[in-house]
């Protein structure tokens, strides 16, 4: 079989309803060929859907699917050189691991020595050579998630798509398998989307994240611009749990902006606002407690909550803006509750939100 | 084009220019020949067809691309089965049809029933019209899918819905052909059928309050009993549950009226019990057992089973932990029984009363064995149509009422009970143990079931004793004479000679029986997948209509059956495949139903990941779901074989002399009185039925799954018998 180059996805404008729900709404993206695109969201907001019509096994309601430039939007499952890992896995309980792993080359009707072959490389990718043979049944969820992955990979598609695929797995393989996936990605040049609600495992593995929210995009970009700059409230509470202020945009200059927040005045890129009143998203992080009143100025508040962490501590601070949620990695000692504390923002992770 | 779709178009051509168009029929007037030759010459009404093939090929002479091409074929595929069905009708066996001789002048031209080449271009439309369908985007462009529902609505249509149609046209027909309102109602309205006279006390009552009474009766006897044994098989720790369960299980694999047959050789005027009272008591011989006693007894033997099959399903159904609860709460076995096993096991009990009610009223076996002045519907529409008045009209209207009685049976249980399932196995690992039945209760049940299941014993006694006697009740010799009679095989020079007069019907429902078989495991699995993993417009008329004929009781089936197909377009009576077609659509529904069972176990995404590694619906459909499937399979394949092996209601009217089951061979030997044949055969055929269930098994195979724990078992349907 040739090896396919990764192909581009793209979306226009596409919609999906099911009677009267509107699972996806008018999305429009583009994925470049050989990058890993995380789809991020709450539940229910349309993550899943979006990746089954891109593999084909929904037909979108309105507008137009591209694979590589060429237009799917009507085509099967079956014609489109897309695989899947699925959330269950889906792995054929009444074949053996290898059977499972050369079903799509039999299918595809290639000879049976042949799709062996071609089974027996890609378990030897996944770090499985030697389990061919027993039923998956008899795998750890592990080694079921490395089978899903390498039958999806053995037609090499030009596009591989993974929904929730580490949900089944504890936290510390989820870990090592997200690594994993990310270096299979990387080493063979895949274009991969991927679906996740996990926000962290998003930002680690992906080159794009597209963030949704009501079955629409609400923000899409590197996991750097997302935290960063994130373009709503939604997502700036979504990605990094913001602490959401209110502002008030004193003076416009240039692209920079002069904003009061209680006591506190600060500077920061204008990112599109205007005089008036806006909202300040703050990172835990970007949040600095004291213990005594320093000299600059600072919002008055007291500890309403301290948990201990080993590597860091954190707070819920009662303020004059409401409730405050703050992260001290510099002193490990918690402050008791009910003491009085000062609060001040660290130079970045402190931003804008447009409204 | 696809290729599949060109194939269809290729068939449709060969079945119109080259197959011969009509049945074989020395009558005919038109001859032999094919639709093209025969539209030419003699038969221009057929030339139409030929239009509709020149526009399925037309696409692929001008080379359209997909879209045009596609509504090309639809709408030649539509243009032709409209053409194709019209002309069938507007043309008679004897004349113009459809009320066209008042137009266009008697009597017209007439033609045969369609034969072979008929058939084939009528489904190469029927799949060309599919392909069109799909080449516009329907079900997601997948053509095995709109194929397979265009193929299922299409049979059932033709051999479920059109039949019990023409039974309610004929129910008004006039015997001129015309139609009347004012007939059907006269028809209706018989004393016959609805009297009361019976309850003033002079005269009997109609034959719809006989099959009434009676079906109510056996629907809470059957209810009771059968909810005496789920009882001792789950909640006690009686000795013989084994032997118990299995004795409960043998009337399912025999023929219903064995057991009204062995009725008699008990109690009839020389049976075996009668004789024992005269020489001993010096109780007079009577005909008692003629009549409701002997009907509801042989119904009770034959039917408990069903009740005891849906009921141990319910009883199991419970989640202990709802009764340790209770217990928790400090409520004594009794009271716990009482206020929360038994209110859980109501809807099972209503469930278990209505199929009942319908089998009874279905039953046409025994009423005919036993009846004597007692008469039921289903026997009433039988001599309707053979007796000597041979009134078609009024079978129709009997048959109407009989149809009637069981769908409303149906729609009271789907409408009441489909919204009150208690079951309330929930999947989790239940680790609750049932308490003990209360004494009571226990004592109750044993009081019930033991007597009954050594009556069971009994009849199956007799029924084995009395196929290795000379005479039951006068003469005990023994004797190999009615197996010899039977079944008979003699060394002549040609080779073997099977001379017993048994032969020639094993024969035929062995081959019957072995060709249904399969044919309904294939469509009713088919439509469990459709109806399971597919979603398209119209999805509940679809499985209403494919589950339609569980609800009608065989000797409608029968009736309607001759009705239909006696005259052309589709004439089919006389021949073997009548009878296969009508057991694969009557058994049709319990195959769908199982192979809905095991399907909604079998998590969709095993589909979908065959479908997104390139495998197309028919693969994924044969390499993945049918290995799982295997349990349904083997459910489906073994109750069609049992009940093409023991039915006699609908049949009787569909056998031929060429063409006799059985069943039917059987019955014909209790009328004339040769009861140590039937018995021997009956008994033949329970153990041709045993060794064909242990084949089914062995040749379809345990599903592999190699899972950590099993997969639990589809839920075995209830089998039933008519
Ligand atoms: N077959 C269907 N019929 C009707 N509604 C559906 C169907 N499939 C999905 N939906 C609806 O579409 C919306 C989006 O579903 P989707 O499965 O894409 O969510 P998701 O983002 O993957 O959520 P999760 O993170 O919980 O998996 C939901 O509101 C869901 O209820
Ligand atoms: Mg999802």
């Amino acid at each position: 079989m040739p090896r396919h180059a990764p192909a581009s996805i793209e979306f226009r404008s596409v919609t999906k309803r099911y009677g009267t729900v509107t699972a996806v709404d008018d999305v429009s993206f583009t994925i470049e060929p050989g990058t890993l695109v995380t789809l991020l969201g709450p539940s229910g907001c349309g993550k899943t859907t979006t990746l089954r019509l891109i593999a084909g096994l929904e037909i979108a309601s309105a507008g137009e699917i591209l694979i590589g430039g060429r237009d799917v939007t009507t085509q099967a499952a079956a014609d489109r050189n897309v695989s899947m890992v699925f959330q269950s896995y889906a792995l054929f309980p009444h074949m053996s691991v290898l059977d499972n792993v050369a079903y799509g080359p039999k299918v595809q009707g290639l000879g049976r020595a042949r799709a062996h072959a071609l089974a027996l490389e890609k378990l030897e990718l996944v770090g499985l050579s030697g389990l061919g043979n027993r039923s998956p049944s008899e795998l750890s969820g592990g080694q079921q998630q490395r089978v899903a992955v390498a039958r999806a990979l053995v037609l090499e598609p030009e596009v591989l798509l993974f929904d929730e695929p580490l949900s089944n797995l504890d936290a510390k393989l989820r870990r090592r398998v997200r690594d994993d996936i990310r270096d299979l990605q990387q080493r063979l040049n895949l274009t991969v989307a991927y679906v996740t609600h996990d926000q962290e495992e998003a930002l680690a593995v992906s080159d794009r994240i597209i963030v949704m929210s009501n079955a629409r995009i609400a923000q899409s970009g590197t996991p750097r611009e997302l935290y960063e700059e994130p373009a709503s409230v939604f997502v700036a509470d979504f990605i990094g749990n913001a602490n959401l202020l209110p502002g008030d945009l004193l003076r416009e200059e240039g692209d920079r902006a002069v904003i009061q927040v209680g006591a506190l005045t600060i500077d920061l890129p204008r990112r599109g606002a205007s005089r008036g009143p806006v909202t300040v998203a703050v990172r835990p992080d970007a949040i600095r407690l004291h213990g005594t009143q320093p000299s600059s100025p600072a919002i008055q508040a007291q500890v309403a909550k301290a948990a201990y962490l080993g590597g860091h501590v954190e707070y819920t601070v009662g303020s004059a803006l409401g409730e405050l949620f703050a992260v001290d990695r510099t002193d490990r000692t918690p402050m008791p509750v009910g003491a009085p504390v000062w609060i001040s923002f660290a130079d970045r992770d402190v931003t804008v939100v447009p409204r | 084009m696809a290729p599949a779709a060109k194939a269809w178009l290729v068939a449709a051509w060969a079945g119109y220019v080259l197959a011969p168009w009509y049945l074989a029929d020395p009558l005919s007037a038109l001859g032999s020949g094919g639709g093209l030759w025969l539209g030419l010459t003699r038969a221009p009404w057929l030339l139409p067809v030929g239009l509709a093939l020149v526009a399925a090929t037309w696409p692929l002479a001008r080379g359209l691309d997909r879209t045009r091409a596609a509504r090309w074929l639809v709408a030649a595929g539509m243009g032709g089965l409209a053409v194709l069905w019209l002309q069938g009708f507007a043309v008679g066996l004897s004349g113009w049809g459809l009320g066209l001789a008042s137009l266009l002048g008697a009597p017209g031209p007439a033609q045969g029933g369609m034969g072979l080449g008929a058939a084939m271009t009528a489904t190469s439309l029927l799949m060309l019209f599919c392909a069109g369908l799909a080449g516009l985007g329907w079900c997601r462009g997948d053509a095995f899918v709109t194929s397979s529902i265009g193929l299922v609505v299409a049979l059932v249509g033709l051999f479920v819905l059109f039949p019990v149609l023409t039974i309610l046209g004929s129910a008004a027909g006039t015997p001129g052909g015309g139609a009347s309102p004012a007939l059907f109602v006269s028809r209706l309205a018989d004393p016959s059928i609805w009297g009361l006279g019976c309850l003033a006390g002079n005269g009997t009552c109609g034959v719809a309050w006989n099959t009434l009474f009676l079906a109510i009766l056996v629907g809470l006897g059957t209810t009771l009993l059968g909810l005496a044994f789920a009882l001792i098989a789950t909640r006690t720790a009686f000795r013989y549950k084994k032997a118990l369960r299995l004795l409960s299980l043998l009337p399912i694999i025999t023929p219903p009226f064995v057991i009204g047959l062995a009725l008699i050789l008990l109690f009839g005027r020389s049976g075996a019990v009668s004789a024992l009272l005269f020489d001993v008591f010096g109780v007079p011989r009577s005909r008692w057992i003629y009549g409701l006693p002997g009907i509801l007894i042989a119904q009770l033997l034959a039917f408990t089973p069903i009740a005891f099959l849906v009921l141990i399903g319910v009883v199991q159904g419970i989640s202990p932990s709802l009764e340790e609860a209770s217990q928790t709460l400090r409520a004594r076995g009794w009271v716990t029984f009482a206020t929360i096993t038994f209110p859980l096991l109501r809807p099972g009990l209503a469930n278990a009363f209505l199929l009942g009610f319908v089998e009874s009223m279905a039953d046409f076996g025994n009423p005919l064995v036993l009846g004597g002045n007692y008469e039921v519907l289903s026997t009433k529409i039988f001599f309707a149509i053979v007796g000597a008045s041979q009134d078609q009209g009024r079978a129709a209207v009997l048959a109407t009422i009989l149809l009637a009685f069981t769908l409303g049976a149906f729609w009271v249980q789907h409408a009441w009970l489909g919204k009150r399932s208690y079951t309330t196995v929930t999947g989790k690992g239940d680790s609750g143990l049932a308490p003990p039945l209360p004494r009571r209760v226990a004592w109750l049940c044993y009081a019930t079931a033991i007597p009954w299941a050594l009556f069971t014993f009994a009849v199956y006694a007799i029924i084995l004793v009395g196929s290795f006697v000379k005479a039951m009740g006068r003469d005990y010799t023994p004797t190999f004479e009615h197996y010899l009679t039977g079944f008979r095989i003699e060394q002549t020079p040609q080779g073997l000679f099977f001379s017993g007069s048994a032969w020639n019907s094993l024969f035929v429902t062995l081959k019957v029986a072995v060709l249904s078989a399969p044919f309904t495991a294939a469509i009713g699995l088919l439509t469990a997948y459709l109806l399971t993993r597919q979603t398209f417009a119209g999805r509940r008329a679809f499985e209403f209509g494919t589950m339609v004929s569980f609800a009608v009781p065989g000797t409608v089936v029968g009736i309607s059956y001759i009705l239909a197909f006696n005259v052309p377009p589709v004439e089919i009576t006389g021949t073997g495949l009548i009878l296969i077609i009508c057991f694969v659509f009557r058994n049709m529904p319990v195959a769908v139903r199982s192979g809905i069972a095991s399907l909604s176990q079998i998590d969709k995404s095993l589909d979908e990941a065959s479908h997104t590694l390139g495998a197309r619906s028919f693969t994924t459909v044969w390499r993945v779901i049918v290995p799982l499937l295997r349990p349904a399979l083997v459910a489906a394949l073994v109750y069609s074989f049992v009940r093409a092996m023991t039915a006699v209601s609908a049949v009787i009217f569909l056998v031929s002399a060429e063409y006799n089951m059985a069943t039917t061979y059987i019955v014909g030997r209790v009328e004339a009185g040769e009861f140590g044949l039937a018995i021997a055969y009956s008994t033949a055929l329970v153990a041709v039925m045993l060794v064909g269930i242990l084949l089914i098994q062995l040749l379809v195979g345990e599903r592999r799954l190699g899972r950590r724990t099993a997969l639990a078992a589809a839920p075995a349907p209830a089998l039933a018998s008519s």
